[in-house]
């Protein structure tokens, strides 16, 4: 064997703090290895070409890079190796920047040391490393959208014109979204419906777009290249084949309905048989279940007797649909807030008290020639309406309340000059291109801006006004100023079908509650599951070109999936030693998805519906079942390194972090610089549940005085059921613990979703605290450490 | 006159000790002023009460002579309203703390005349005194 090792300096963010000349000359002294080298940049070109040099001429056949996260360059020094034809999976990378120069930066001492470990480690599991051949299995071009606003529409647009299959389901009756209802955008100010309708337009104009309205997802399961999805179309009691919206059934239609979910947000009512609105696509009529008077009394049926072609059909069911496609994208947009839960602002209360949803419509009707009412001549805007405010547990900023109240106050002012118009803002927040310039035209245009946020609005009894009471926090004066309308500039809130698509898809959601982006620079519009994207709102509250960019972003990254016919896959699969399988069947009902079968009184582990998670190991009693890339013997020798030099007086933690959860989050506080103690070392593994009970007993009796064992939540696990078989694990371990007179505390466990860095900090940090007080753990002890007990029970 | 304003130790020291003594994060306030505009005694405080976070953030010590702090009857309107969760009058009481562990008192029962004292209802009385008297 011949072992190459390239200590990268990070231009300073490893050299700084670790002495990398110190760690290469350890790397050099250790077996196997034929060369060690540091480097500044090995991820440059210069870098790249220095390794694909040394495995030429010095006949290289395993890697080890000691630099950043396998997560951030793992996939570039993956392909520096196949470049020379070798496997790419005979590379180990040390962590030594986000796992130890970042957050030990203030230890260098301590950081050296633990640089040499994971040094030490990554050369142990090289060793064993498989020269794996690349996976790739077949995918398709079929795409779903979920949600058909301006996000929706400009996804399915671009991928359809790049020639896939699009299947854009929307639950209204039409697509267009929330910018349908806006008057005109900023800082340009566009009509909003004049440059939306043309590309509503092209929608159905589209031969690659199936467009599905009314149209809801019930379940979705599979993976990337196979997601099966159940869509159920609601009733609307109209063909829309049949209807050529000539309006005769609305005319006749006796019933009145006021709904501020409507497009009009409750200020005209319509009938009970309508068009969602005037440029609506499709462009049909449909009849609202809820106040119909056939469908609620068994009454009327006007509309079907006027319809001139029998296009009322009350016998509509709801109509399932199963569908297969290859990736998703999720444009599920927001909600505004809902301003009652401000009382002291009186929406709903005081007449004269609406949303800035409600101002847009109010605009738009007066610019048609039909104004719903007067808007009046002082008029206000309260900003921070269900944001930036923990009383309803709103932390975030909407980011778009500012500019959109800055576009309405102009177009108020503009319209009629004689207006007294004032935005009452906490802090104005014009950070977009043209935003500064749009601020300050506003002022000019003569709108006043008043920096407070208001405590409370009252009404005059008799005359309906509105009085804001308000502190000018710029002079400290205490305002009172009455109002003829007050405008409550509503902040983005995670739409209801986004809360319920994250539910469905099981993707993980920000603390915010809107959908959790992979990573927030480099990958906005991936979700944490392969194949599923995330475009506007849905991710989080931002603007209509921002909306866009990000849709066209997230068909891109689809497409980049699909384009290639095939997708590459880690061969990261269960695989059994032949020679030591019984034919016991035991794994067989344990695989969570079924991936064991038996043939010929072997187990046989299906590669292709295997997803890795390591599962079965633990329940093999002849230790036949092993992981690719993660084997037993490597996660045996991987852990005798971790504790090779430990110190008599030393404690040790090991740290089992998953590969989708806990690993990244152990990198992103690293790259936070949040310090914890040096005590751990972290193990990559594709799941906790990897580890078997008996690998973490022998562990503690190698020498580990803690073991932390880090993954996801279930929800945004890539597996089934690991979750339990953790907790299992880890209650099987404990007893052990007891039995041999050791702290059960010295195991624990906990699931994450990516953000959560504190936790992360916390658990290792109490670890290491309980060890350094109760001191490294006896070795007679330790050696009377048994096996562990395994349940045997079936898989509930 | 403008005061010209110079932030030193002792000023972060002035802040500590008031976020030590009201367990509130106080430079967490984003001065949106939503506690003034609820506060039924604004009207007779000679700053506000968002101001008074501003000088305490600061560590101006002249926060000490206002009267806001006296003023305050801790009933919690700005803290029900406030968008960053701080409970105000907590510092108000804190600034109260550090005067009267100096044990400067703000009232002198002696001062009270027996007519005043046959007036204020007993609660009031014992209330006062916790919280004017060191």
């Amino acid at each position: 064997m011949r072992i190459g090792v390239y200590v990268c300096h990070c231009g300073g963010n490893i050299s700084e703090v670790v002495d990398v000349k110190a760690v290469a000359e350890f790397a050099g002294k250790q077996a196997d290895v034929v060369l060690a080298r540091d480097y500044e940049h090995m991820c440059s070109e210069i870098g790249q070409k220095m390794v694909q040099d040394d495995i030429e001429e010095q006949k290289l056949d395993r890697i080890v890079i000691a630099a950043c996260s396998p997560q951030f360059q793992g996939i570039t020094f993956m392909r520096t190796l196949e470049d020379t034809g070798m496997s790419p999976y005979v590379l180990e990378m040390a962590n030594i920047r986000e796992q130890c120069s970042w957050p030990h930066f203030d230890k260098p001492r301590e950081a050296t040391e633990k640089a040499k470990d994971l040094i030490r480690m990554a050369i142990a599991k090289v060793r064993y490393d498989e020269p794996l051949e690349r996976k790739t299995k077949p995918i398709g071009k079929r795409v779903l959208v979920i949600g058909a606003g301006i996000a929706g529409i400009q996804a399915s647009l671009d991928l359809g014109d790049a020639g896939f299959e699009v299947y854009l389901v929307e639950k209204n009756p039409s697509i267009g979204g929330k910018m349908a209802q806006l008057s005109r955008t900023f800082p340009t100010e566009d009509c909003a419906a004049c440059i939306l309708s043309p590309k509503m337009a092209d929608v159905p104009a589209n031969k690659n777009i199936k467009l599905l309205v009314n149209s809801e997802i019930e379940k979705v399961s599979g993976y990337l290249g196979n997601f099966n999805v159940t869509i159920v179309r609601k009733p609307i009691y109209v063909d829309p084949v049949k209807c050529v919206a000539c309006g005769l059934c609305e005319e006749k239609c006796p019933v009145k309905v006021t709904d501020e979910a409507d497009f009009e947000v409750g200020l005209r009512s319509r009938k009970a048989i309508y068009l969602p609105f005037d440029f609506a696509v499709p462009h049909k009529y449909l009849i609202d279940e809820n106040h119909c008077l056939f469908l609620t009394k068994q009454r009327c049926r006007l509309c079907e007797k006027i319809c001139p072609h029998d296009a009322i059909e009350f016998d509509q069911k709801p109509q399932k649909k199963e569908i297969t496609v290859d990736t998703i994208i999720v444009a599920t947009g927001y909600d505004v807030f809902d301003a009652r839960k401000k009382p002291m602002y009186g929406y709903g209360k005081y007449k004269n008290v609406i949303s800035s949803l409600q101002m847009e419509r109010l605009i738009v009707n007066a610019a048609a020639g039909a104004p719903i009412r007067s808007p009046g001549k002082r008029i206000a805007f309260i900003q921070c309406v269900g944001s930036r405010d923990e009383q309803i547990d709103t932390e975030y900023c909407s980011r778009i309340c500012c500019m959109y109240a800055t576009k309405l106050s102009q177009l108020l002012k503009r319209s009629d000059p004689t207006r007294d118009v004032y935005v009452f803002y906490t802090d104005l927040r014009a950070y977009g291109k043209g935003f500064e310039e749009y601020y300050k035209r506003a002022q000019s245009t003569g709108v006043k801006f008043i920096r407070g946020r208001v405590a409370e609005a009252i009404e005059n009894p008799e005359t309906k006004k509105v009085t804001l009471r308000v502190e000018d926090t710029l002079t400290r004066h205490l305002l009172e100023f009455e109002f003829d309308l007050v405008v409550l500039s509503v902040g983005l809130q995670p739409s209801e079908g986004t809360s319920k698509m994250a539910e469905v898809l099981k993707l993980a959601k920000s603390s915010d509650g809107f959908i959790q982006e992979a990573h927030p620079k480099f990958r906005p519009v991936d979700t944490l599951i392969d194949g599923i994207f995330v475009a506007g709102t849905a991710q989080g509250p931002k603007d209509i070109p921002d909306t866009v960019a990000q849709a066209s972003g997230a068909a891109a990254r689809a497409i980049r999936l699909m384009n290639r016919g095939v997708i590459d896959v880690a061969p990261v699969t269960a695989f059994l030693h032949e020679n030591l399988c019984d034919g016991c069947e035991l794994c067989v009902e344990q695989c969570p998805i079924e991936a064991i079968s038996m043939s010929d009184g072997l187990a046989v582990v299906n590669d292709s519906v295997c997803t890795g998670c390591g599962i079965c190991i633990k329940h093999c009693p002849k230790n036949a079942l092993d992981l690719h890339c993660y084997t037993n013997k490597q996660i045996e020798t991987v852990v005798e390194a971790a504790l090779a030099d430990k110190k008599e007086d030393e404690v040790r933690i090991l740290v089992f972090a998953d590969d989708t959860c806990a690993y990244r989050l152990a990198d992103s506080v690293g790259t936070n610089k949040m310090s914890y103690s040096t005590d751990s070392r972290f193990i990559r593994v594709p799941s906790g549940a990897r580890v078997t009970p008996n690998q973490i007993l022998k562990a503690f009796k190698q020498g580990a005085d803690g073991v932390f064992l880090g993954d996801c939540e279930q929800k945004a696990s890539p597996f089934r059921e690991t979750v339990k078989a953790i907790d299992d694990n880890v209650t099987v371990v404990r007893e052990a613990l007891k039995e041999a007179g050791i702290s059960p505390g010295r195991i624990r466990y906990a699931t994450f979703v990516t953000i959560m860095l504190g936790g992360m900090v916390k658990h290792v940090n109490e670890l290491s605290a309980l060890a350094r007080e109760e001191g490294p753990i006896p070795a007679e002890k330790r050696k009377s450490l048994g096996q562990a007990a395994m349940a045997k029970a079936p898989r509930a | 006159m403008v005061e010209k304003i110079v932030v030193s130790e002792k000023n972060i020291k002035f802040l500590k000790k008031v976020q030590e003594l009201s367990g509130e994060d106080i430079i967490l306030c984003d001065q949106c002023g939503v506690c003034s505009g609820s506060c039924p005694m604004v009207a007779e405080m000679d700053i506000t009460p968002s101001n008074l976070m501003r000088m305490v953030q600061l560590g101006i010590e002249d926060v000490m002579k206002s009267k806001t702090m006296w003023l305050c009857a801790s009933c919690f309107a700005c803290t029900a309203r406030c968008p960053r969760g701080l409970d105000l009058s907590k510092v108000a009481e804190a600034l109260r703390l550090i005067n009267l562990r100096k044990a400067i008192d703000q009232i002198d029962i002696n001062n009270l005349s027996g007519e005043e004292i046959k007036r204020l209802p007993q609660i009031a009385l014992v209330g006062g005194m916790r919280k004017f008297t060191s």
